[in-house]
């Protein structure tokens, strides 16, 4: 019942965008987010389709996976959408009752829909082909310059990814307990607030023990392996950029030119 | 007929690319009071199936009828088959959680609705069932040992009175004394009060022990049903799937091929013991 939940959304086939290196698919998310902003007519908004369904296609993640991100900003999209709609000055096109829409109107609430629905299936993109994992390797290299300032930077990665790779064991541990519990004819669904509360504490006293455990372990498993925080350590797979790399960022080069010179031109 | 299982097939995450065949078209009978064991390598199945005989996981195909009900079916209560067909999960002391032995054990029956008194009645005769001494009742369950532990789970589970007891390897992780304590408690129970018994184990030297009848899965199927005699003569299949003969049966089986006239059907130290006493006083050889 529990497994159907997906966290960290990586989706696992081969491609080109799989194998990328994660910081250039970071810049990449980070140009294409900048670019949905500096655009401002249709066919700003025809090129940045364009470059996204490319990507999509390079992905080879199937389209229902892209968009199922969508669902959660629904509600953050008819507002934004309605507001634009209604509240925009300008010259009036029709009227219900109070409300007035203006061609200013439709053009704003258009371009808005657009620009929100390209900026989450864009991210989607990245979570989709790039592990939690190695995303926060790509987080920790690209933000390393913060250390000479004394950010922790290596410890905040880690933690992040104890915490990822955490996630999805406690997800079954408390699938296993409900079930455990369940079997002893334990009911999580039926009765009030209080009655729910109530029976949940057969599934949260377990779940906490355990997570105490297996923290500690962690902890005992990693001081045998000498871990002694960042300082001079090594990685076993160091990212290194590669011709697929160097490519996608003259891509994004070249993106980010044809935006430049549609924004000017129209 | 107590549990009819029927071209039962379940399916992980189906429709994406995640898709896993966990059973495929398992079909069984498994009759009031039978001993059986359940073998197969990691991942065969075994969980997922023994899940599915008390409700817990819905199949994606096939039916599991309990005596001649459909489980899945609409109106039938699932609460009422859990307490008829009881589960011990692998490791159950993981799921402890009360201020005392005697609460834990408590849960079950109290979830069932019965009165207090008649819980407490339950809890204690199971406490007493597998060997616990009153001494321990009132501890923190999370003070004892790791096999007492498993033993106050297992109580809890007992204390809902079912009418079949699975247990999913409940002797992983126990020293030897443990472990034949527990299964000893098992089999008692088996026999005394016609518990049906349905084993999870990978330790064949206990299935040649225990079980009366031995179902093996193999990647989501069922390969082999039937004695433990039977299925230990396919040794060599049951190697290539990860499993195994109990020990004493490889040594009687180079026996044999060293011309020394033994049944090919030895498969339990006891009998090995019986038989080569019996080939030594003979003298044939």
């Amino acid at each position: 019942m529990l497994r159907e939940i997906t966290i960290g959304q990586y989706y696992p086939v081969d491609s080109v965008l799989h194998r990328m290196d994660p910081r250039t698919k970071l810049f990449g998310t980070m140009v294409y987010i900048v670019s949905l902003f500096l655009a401002d007519n249709v066919w700003c908004y025809l090129a940045a389709a364009v470059f996204l369904a490319a990507v999509i296609r390079l992905s080879h993640v199937p389209l229902s996976f892209m968009v199922r991100g969508l669902k959660a900003i629904l509600f953050l999209l008819l507002i934004s959408v309605s507001f634009n709609l209604f509240l925009t000055e300008g010259e009036e096109l029709f009227r219900i009752w109070f409300l007035r829409v203006t061609r200013e109107g439709v053009r704003m609430a258009g371009f808005m829909a657009v620009r929100l629905i390209f900026l989450v299936v864009g991210s989607s993109v990245m979570t989709l082909t790039t592990t939690p994992n190695q995303l926060t390797d790509g987080l920790e290299k690209s933000l390393g310059f913060l250390k000479k300032v004394r950010v922790p930077v290596h410890e905040m990665a880690m933690i992040m990814s104890i915490a990822l790779r955490f996630i999805p064991i406690l997800v079954e541990e408390t699938d296993k307990i409900m079930k455990a519990q369940m079997a002893r004819g334990a009911d999580f669904e039926s009765g009030g607030l209080v009655q729910k509360a109530k029976s949940m504490v057969p599934l949260l006293v377990p779940l906490f023990i355990s997570a105490f455990r297996r923290a500690t372990d962690l902890a005992m498993a990693m001081e045998a392996r000498c871990y002694h925080g960042g300082e001079g350590r090594t990685r076993m797979k160091p990212l290194r950029y590669a011709g697929r790399d160097y490519a996608a960022y003259l891509t994004y080069a070249a993106y980010m030119g044809v935006m430049l010179a549609l924004r000017t031109v129209f | 007929m107590a549990i009819k299982v029927e071209d039962l097939t379940y399916v992980y995450n189906a429709g994406t690319a995640l898709e896993q065949k966990a059973l495929d078209g398992v079909s069984f009978e498994i009759p009031d009071g039978q001993f059986v064991g359940l073998i197969g390598h990691t991942g065969s199945g075994k969980s997922t199936l023994i899940q599915h005989l008390n409700g817990l996981v819905k199949p994606t195909g096939g039916k599991i009828y309990y005596n001649g009900e459909d489980i899945n079916g609409e109106g039938y209560s699932l609460r009422q088959l859990r307490s008829k067909v009881g589960l011990v999960f692998q490791y159950p002391e993981h799921q402890l959680f009360e201020v005392d032995v005697i609460s834990d054990v408590c849960y079950g029956p109290r979830n069932l609705g019965l009165s207090e008194d008649e819980v407490r009645e339950r809890a204690q005769a199971a406490l007493r069932l597998v060997g616990m001494k009153e001494k321990y009742w009132d501890q923190s369950p999370f003070e004892l040992s790791g096999g007492q532990k498993r033993r106050v789970a297992i109580a809890g589970v007992l204390a809902m009175n079912p009418e079949v007891l699975i247990l999913d390897e409940p002797t992983a992780g126990l020293d030897p004394r443990g472990r034949d304590e527990i299964l000893d408690q098992v089999r008692a129970l088996h026999d005394a009060r016609g518990m049906t018994i349905i084993l999870v184990s990978h330790s064949m030297e206990d299935m040649a022990r225990y079980a009366e009848r031995l179902l093996v899965m193999n990647h989501g199927r069922k390969a082999f049903d039937g004695t433990p005699k039977e299925i230990f003569r396919h040794y060599r299949e049951l190697e290539q799937m990860g499993l195994a003969a109990p020990q004493v049966t490889y040594v009687i089986h180079a026996l044999r091929e060293r011309g020394v006239e033994l049944d090919e059907d030895i498969t339990t130290v006891e009998e090995a013991r019986d038989a080569l006493l019996e080939a030594l006083r003979t003298g044939r050889r």
